[in-house]
Formats: C-alpha cells, sequence, structure tokens
C-alpha cells in the first residue's frame, strides 16, 4: 500500500513509520505546521509543531529512508480547533482539543488530502488497533498498553476514516518498548519526554492563555436556588468541579466545602453547589457518530461502558439512541462530567461510539 | 535521473569550481597571519577579491566578504541605518518594499520594533513593478528623515526586475545611501555596481555554482557603515572574522564564468521559460504567469494555480522526479503563503497555490521536457487535493 506516514516529531509516530516500511509498504512522512502568524511577515514563533519538532521528524524520516515534507495545515488548525476551544469556552462547556484535531484535521484534512494525492492510508503512532470483527467489519480496539490507551481520542473515527488509518504500534504492550525499538534503529527521538499539554498553550496555563481571547466580567455566583453567595471575576474562567478560588465569605448551611456545578455564559452566572450535586446520573448529546459498525438497535437501552476522559475510568452503562440524541446513563452515578467533554461508549475493547456531551443531569439535584 | 529547477534556492556547483576548490582548501594559513603560509592565503583572497571587483564593476577595495546574502543585508540594512541614525537622530526613516527578501525585511523590521526606526513600504502593482512616482514624492518630503533605502535588484521569488539605474537618478540629489540585494540578478541579468549608482549591493555565489557559505557585500568607497559583528575587523574594520579564502575564490570563479556566459544563459533560459509557459498554459489555461507584463528574470517562472496548495504541487512533481519551489521557503520547510505573492495583492489562498521554477547554468531542453511530462498528472492530482483544504 501507498501509505502517508504522519510524523509529529515523537517517538511514537517516528517509530509508527518505521514499522509501515518494514511491514513493506511504500511510505512518505509528512509533518503537519499547525500554527502559523497570520500577517506577511514570516514568524519565528510557533506556539505548537515547533521548528524543532518538524526538524526532529525530517531526521527521523531521513534515518528510516523516505521522502520527508512538511504540510502547512494552520489555517484549518485555528479555525476548526483553536477557535472552537474558544468558543466553547465562551460557552461555558469544557472542550477537548485533541479530539477535534483528529476529527477534523488528521482524519479528516490530512486523510483527505492523502487519498486526492494516491495513498490508500495514512499510518499515525497512536495506541489503538483496527480489528475485524467475523463478518469483516472493521472495528477500533483499545492499546494493548492500557497506560497508553489513545482509543478515546480516536473515538470519532468512523467506519469510512477507519478503513483508511493504520496504528502500526497500536499492538505494543509497553511505551518503554517502543523507545528500546526506536533506539535500536537508530532515531535520535528515543529518549524525547512525551507531551501531555495542549499542544496550542504553550505554558500550559489555560486560563491566563484565554483571559487575552475571551471577555471575562464580574458576575455573581448563585446557589442551585439562586440566591446570590458572592462575587466572580469572569465566569468563563471557571470549570465545573472547581472548588478553590471560589471566595464565598459565607459558609454553606451543612459547613461543607461548595464546588462550581454549572456556568451559565449568558447570565455570567457561577453555580455553586455541595460535592454530592456533582455526580451525573444521565449524559446526552445531539453531535454523536459510531466508530465503525453501527448498532443495529440503538433504540432500546443497551448495555457498554463509557468513558468521559483521556485516561479516565471506563464505567458500566446503558445506552440509547432517543430523538437523535445519544444518552447514556452510568449505572453507578459518574462524576467530573461537564458539556463539552467528549464521551466515549465501549463494549469491551471496542470502541463502539462517541458524543459530545450537551447535557448532563445531576443525580442529587434530579431527587430533590 | 530527477531534474533540479530550483536553482534561486541554490544552483548545483559547477565542475570547474569544484575542481578549483578543492585545491584551494589544499591551502594551509589564516590571510591575517604573517608568515609565508598566511600571506599565500592572503594573496588567494586577494585575487578573489579582486576578480570579483572586476566580474561586478567595483573597486576591490569595495568588496566586503561575508558569510553569504543575509549577513551581508543585516551589514547594509542595519550597518548603514546606525551610522545614518547615528550622525543625524532625524533620520529613522528606511525605505524599502514590502516584497524584499526575508534577510533585508526581517532586519528593518527588528530596526522598527527595536530600535525606534520607521519604515515606508513602497507599493507596486499587480506585476510588482514599484511606484517610482510615489518613491519620488517620499524622498521629496521627507529626504531629511531618511536612513536608507533598500530595493532589490530582482525580485528572487517572481522574478520582477526594478530599474535600479532610475531609482539611484531619484536618490542621488538627497544625497542618501541606497542598498540593493542583487543576489538574483547577479549572473542572470547585466550588473554593474559602479554604473548602477548604488551605495552598497548584496551579492553571493551559491545562486551561480559556487559553494554556500560564502557572499560579499559591495560597499562603495565613499560610503560608511556601523559593523554588526565586532573583532578582528579583518574586512576593512567593518566585517570581523577570519575569511574564508578557499570559499571566496571558490565565489569569485563562479560570479567570474556566470557573468562571462550571463549573455548567453540569458538566451537559453529565455527559450526554456518561454515553452515551459506555453505547455504549463495548455494544461492550465486559469494559471497566472506572476509578473507577465513587467520586466523580468529569463531564468524564474512563477505560477500561480487558483483552487490547489502549492505543497500538493511540489510533493507530487518531486515524487516523480521533478523537483520546484513553492517559491517561498523557511526553516522548518513549510509554505507559508507567499508575503511577496500577498503584497502583489493576491489574497492568502492565491498565494498558497504558486509554483517557481528557476533555471541556472546546467539546465537543459530535456529538464523542460521532464517537467512537462510530469506536470499533467501532477495538477490534475492537486487540483483533486486543493478542494480539501476548506
Amino acid at each position: 500500500m501507498k501509505i502517508l506516514a504522519a510524523m509529529s516529531g515523537g517517538v511514537d509516530s517516528a517509530v509508527a513509520a518505521a514499522r509501515a516500511v518494514e511491514a513493506g509498504h511504500e511510505v512518505v512522512g509528512v509533518h503537519l505546521a499547525l500554527s502559523r502568524m497570520p500577517g506577511t511577515l514570516r514568524t519565528g514563533s510557533r506556539g505548537c509543531c515547533t521548528v524543532e519538532d518538524s526538524m526532529d521528524a525530517q531526521r527521523a524520516a531521513n534515518k528510516i529512508g523516505i521522502p520527508f515534507y512538511v504540510w502547512d495545515f494552520s489555517e484549518r488548525f485555528k479555525q476548526d480547533v483553536v477557535d472552537d476551544f474558544i468558543a466553547e469556552y465562551s460557552a461555558g462547556r469544557t472542550p477537548n482539543p485533541c479530539m477535534r484535531c483528529n476529527e477534523r484535521i488528521k482524519f479528516a484534512a490530512l486523510l483527505e488530502k492523502a487519498l486526492a494525492l494516491g495513498f490508500d492510508a495514512l499510518c499515525t503512532g497512536h495506541y489503538a488497533s483496527v480489528e475485524k470483527d467475523a463478518e469483516g467489519n472493521l472495528e477500533l480496539h483499545r492499546s494493548f498498553a492500557m497506560a497508553k490507551d489513545q482509543s478515546y481520542v480516536l473515538g470519532v473515527l468512523t467506519e469510512e476514516q477507519l478503513k483508511h488509518s493504520y496504528f502500526p504500534i497500536g499492538k505494543a504492550a509497553k511505551k518503554q518498548d517502543i523507545r528500546k525499538e526506536a533506539k535500536d534503529k537508530g532515531l535520535s527521538v528515543a529518549n524525547k519526554p512525551d507531551s501531555y499539554d495542549i499542544c496550542f498553550i504553550p505554558e500550559g496555563d489555560t486560563r491566563d492563555w484565554l483571559s487575552d481571547k475571551i471577555e471575562l466580567r464580574s458576575g455573581s455566583i448563585v446557589d442551585s436556588e439562586g440566591a446570590e453567595l458572592g462575587m466572580h471575576d469572569g465566569a468563563l474562567g471557571y470549570t465545573v468541579g472547581q472548588r478553590k478560588g471560589l471566595k464565598i465569605g459565607r459558609p454553606a448551611k451543612d459547613g461543607k466545602p461548595r464546588y462550581v456545578l454549572e456556568i451559565r455564559p449568558k447570565e455570567n452566572v457561577v453555580v455553586v453547589g455541595p460535592e454530592q450535586a456533582l455526580t451525573i446520573s444521565e449524559l446526552s448529546g445531539e453531535k454523536f457518530s459510531w466508530c465503525g459498525k453501527a448498532p443495529e438497535n440503538s433504540i432500546d437501552w443497551f448495555e457498554a461502558e463509557v468513558q468521559v476522559r483521556a485516561h479516565g475510568e471506563s464505567h458500566p452503562c446503558k445506552l440509547r439512541v432517543v430523538d437523535g440524541q445519544m444518552v447514556i446513563r452510568p449505572n453507578m452515578p459518574i462524576r467530573g462530567v461537564s458539556p463539552g467533554q467528549t464521551a466515549v461508549v465501549y463494549l469491551g475493547p471496542r470502541v463502539l461510539g462517541q458524543a459530545t456531551i450537551d447535557k448532563t443531569v445531576s443525580a442529587v439535584l434530579e431527587q430533590v | 535521473m530527477p531534474v533540479y529547477l530550483d536553482h534561486a534556492a541554490t544552483s548545483p556547483i559547477r565542475p570547474s569550481v569544484l575542481i578549483h576548490y578543492s585545491k584551494a582548501l589544499e591551502q594551509v594559513g589564516n590571510p591575517a597571519s604573517v608568515h609565508s603560509f598566511g600571506q599565500s592565503s592572503r594573496q588567494m583572497l586577494e585575487e578573489a577579491r579582486e576578480l570579483i571587483a572586476a566580474s561586478v564593476g567595483c573597486d576591490r577595495n569595495e568588496v566586503i566578504f561575508t558569510s553569504g546574502g543575509t549577513e551581508s543585508d543585516n551589514l547594509a540594512v542595519k550597518g548603514l541605518y546606525w551610522q545614518r541614525h547615528a550622525q543625524d537622530r532625524n533620520r529613522t526613516l528606511i525605505v524599502t518594499s514590502s516584497a524584499e527578501h526575508a534577510a533585508v525585511l526581517d532586519a528593518v523590521n527588528w530596526l522598527v520594533t527595536e530600535q525606534g526606526a520607521e519604515a515606508h513600504f513602497v507599493s507596486m502593482n499587480e506585476d510588482g513593478v514599484l511606484d517610482l512616482a510615489e518613491l519620488s514624492e517620499v524622498l521629496e518630503k521627507r529626504s531629511d528623515q531618511i536612513a536608507l533605502v533598500s530595493l532589490m535588484w530582482a525580485n528572487n521569488e517572481i522574478g520582477v526586475v526594478h530599474p535600479i539605474q532610475k531609482i539611484t537618478e531619484l536618490t542621488r540629489a538627497f544625497a542618501i545611501p541606497i542598498h540593493s540585494d542583487a543576489i538574483a540578478a547577479l549572473g542572470y541579468i547585466p550588473v554593474n555596481f559602479a554604473a548602477s549608482g548604488l551605495s552598497a549591493m548584496t551579492i553571493t555565489g551559491h545562486k551561480l555554482g559556487s559553494p554556500v557559505g560564502v557572499g560579499a557585500l559591495i560597499l562603495a568607497r565613499s560610503e560608511k557603515l556601523t559593523p554588526v559583528i565586532h573583532g578582528g575587523g579583518q574586512e576593512r574594520n567593518l566585517r570581523s572574522g577570519t575569511p574564508d579564502a578557499a570559499a571566496a575564490s571558490a565565489m569569485a570563479l563562479a560570479i567570474k564564468e556566470a557573468v562571462g556566459e550571463q549573455a548567453h544563459l540569458q538566451g537559453l533560459h529565455s527559450r526554456l521559460s518561454a515553452r515551459l509557459v506555453s505547455g504549463v498554459r495548455q494544461v492550465a489555461p486559469e494559471v497566472k504567469f506572476s509578473s507577465e507584463n513587467a520586466p523580468r528574470l529569463s531564468n524564474n517562472v512563477h505560477f500561480r494555480f487558483p483552487g490547489c496548495l502549492g505543497d500538493s504541487l511540489l510533493y507530487l512533481m518531486d515524487v516523480n522526479g521533478v523537483s520546484i519551489s513553492t517559491g517561498s521557503a523557511c526553516s522548518a520547510g513549510v509554505s507559508s503563503p507567499s508575503h511577496v505573492v500577498l503584497s502583489l495583492g493576491a489574497n492568502s489562498d492565491e498565494a498558497m497555490g504558486t509554483m517557481r521554477i528557476t533555471f541556472g547554468h546546467n539546465s537543459t531542453e530535456a529538464d523542460v521536457d521532464a517537467f512537462l511530462e510530469a506536470f499533467p498528472k501532477a495538477y490534475e492530482g492537486a487540483k483533486k487535493a486543493g478542494l480539501t483544504r476548506r
């Protein structure tokens, strides 16, 4: 096959590209430039995918012996990932930009371009694997290296995208094995540290980064009955589940700490309440997709598991689609869920699909 | 055998220069040393200086060797600005254009943001032709505030040639230093420093078949500038660092040969360009040929293809054995929208769909054959991929 290997400059994608070559494919490496300051002058500063990353990727491609190019996706990245991130925060939601990048850049814009240029598939260094069921349908499965499993961020892939996705290191048992393989192959990225931060927020301080992009106005902090408890200095700077920095003078009646339960951007209001009010008994979203073949019957409740963050636990749940919404009911209420996040649903190791969470139902307030 | 059509980025070393350079590298001695070894190196360096002076029409003392074009541009722009500004604090204005090479543009930009300078960018039309009436007006109105004028001789990206003599005629009356980056012009059109009326001129050899890493600033004897690099003061106290005598010697030979065959190559390149443009137009009638209605370099062909990306075209040509450029390179190898094409009034999409083909000393009809054979399929593929961007 003709394979386009997306190379970030990290160790995983370098080894993935090398394995694709060893498997006998015709491989071309590409690094995505995702940041470029607009204007007429060149810029030396790149917030993400730095020049160093690009050079590391190029060096790895040279070593592996494949042609290498840098393609500029910065405009698409800005529109579809960075602007979306700001808009989601402005709407009081908590977005997952890595997910958006996979959905709209890597496995959309880049994959489409690759197919148009004559490639058969896109190869990345993600820890997840594409498997076939008994009937030959493609499925996305969790990585064997559970600690590194990245199936969550690939939950947005559709059946069509799975057909053209190739994850050569998805079956690796441990990250250390990949580093050792890189070292054995003479790749200089073998010991490069993993990246964890959001790539376009270089200092890792989201609130600070957002502060000059969205307007933060002071407003009220209220309880779930609407009684004003204090003032905040910008509702959009808060996240659901936050406890510190609320600066409410009066203690709660029961003397227990209060947590952010909800952000209402239109009214510029932060709603707070007791810890147990953070537990969620139901979540739903209208922007959902199936990863591979859709279930035959999704109208009736069926058993699955749900995961709401990249390296979080998965929780047994019931699931169905009603009125164009994917509705998920965890068997036991779960914590740490807020609108904007992605719920990825699994059937055992298989990724079944995902939904961007629009609405959550509090396990406690519902009972009130 | 892959075909190389990116001589404006760098040109293959000439066989004669390679032999000469290899021999020159055997020479031991720092040109500043007093002993016989040093004197032999000094002799090589000074012969190179004389050869360059004879080839570009300047005095031997006007050749300042540098590490390349970028250093020469920085030395000219910053050095002339600092010198003039130190003499007269009112002189803060730099007159240039927004289509200059980054080595000039970023140096100007740095002086503006860090040193309180002001830049005036002379307007140009959609062919990249400078508005000389506007230049004249700025000179008339603000002559006592201008520290220097810097306008390139020919544009490295789109190939437009500027009327340097007319420009220096305009500046002469005001006794303002005028610098020109002549890298794209030298060896491809007639260039004569003395006749040009310039105060300073940037040249390098690696677009003509010399090794990279060596260049020169031609600085009129009457002109003073403040050094950028301080140290031993080896080059007229204006540039420090041990001069690379072997590289200077190789550059001198490459420039001599290029200037000697310039008229012949210009004729050949005109024929190659005409055939290439007509072949591309048959496949892509919608293509824009940049600076079509302006005086231009015959070794440069610059296209803008609506609806497809330059990097797709580059990839598809490259894998089929034809190496061309999108025209604007940057350190990470990314093709960003070209600041030159944007300054012609093109929108960002148009500035992304560019292709630059540049011929050099060893280009042949067979190169154009190979290009025209690979192009139709590459264009079809790039057009298909181009639609995936939105």
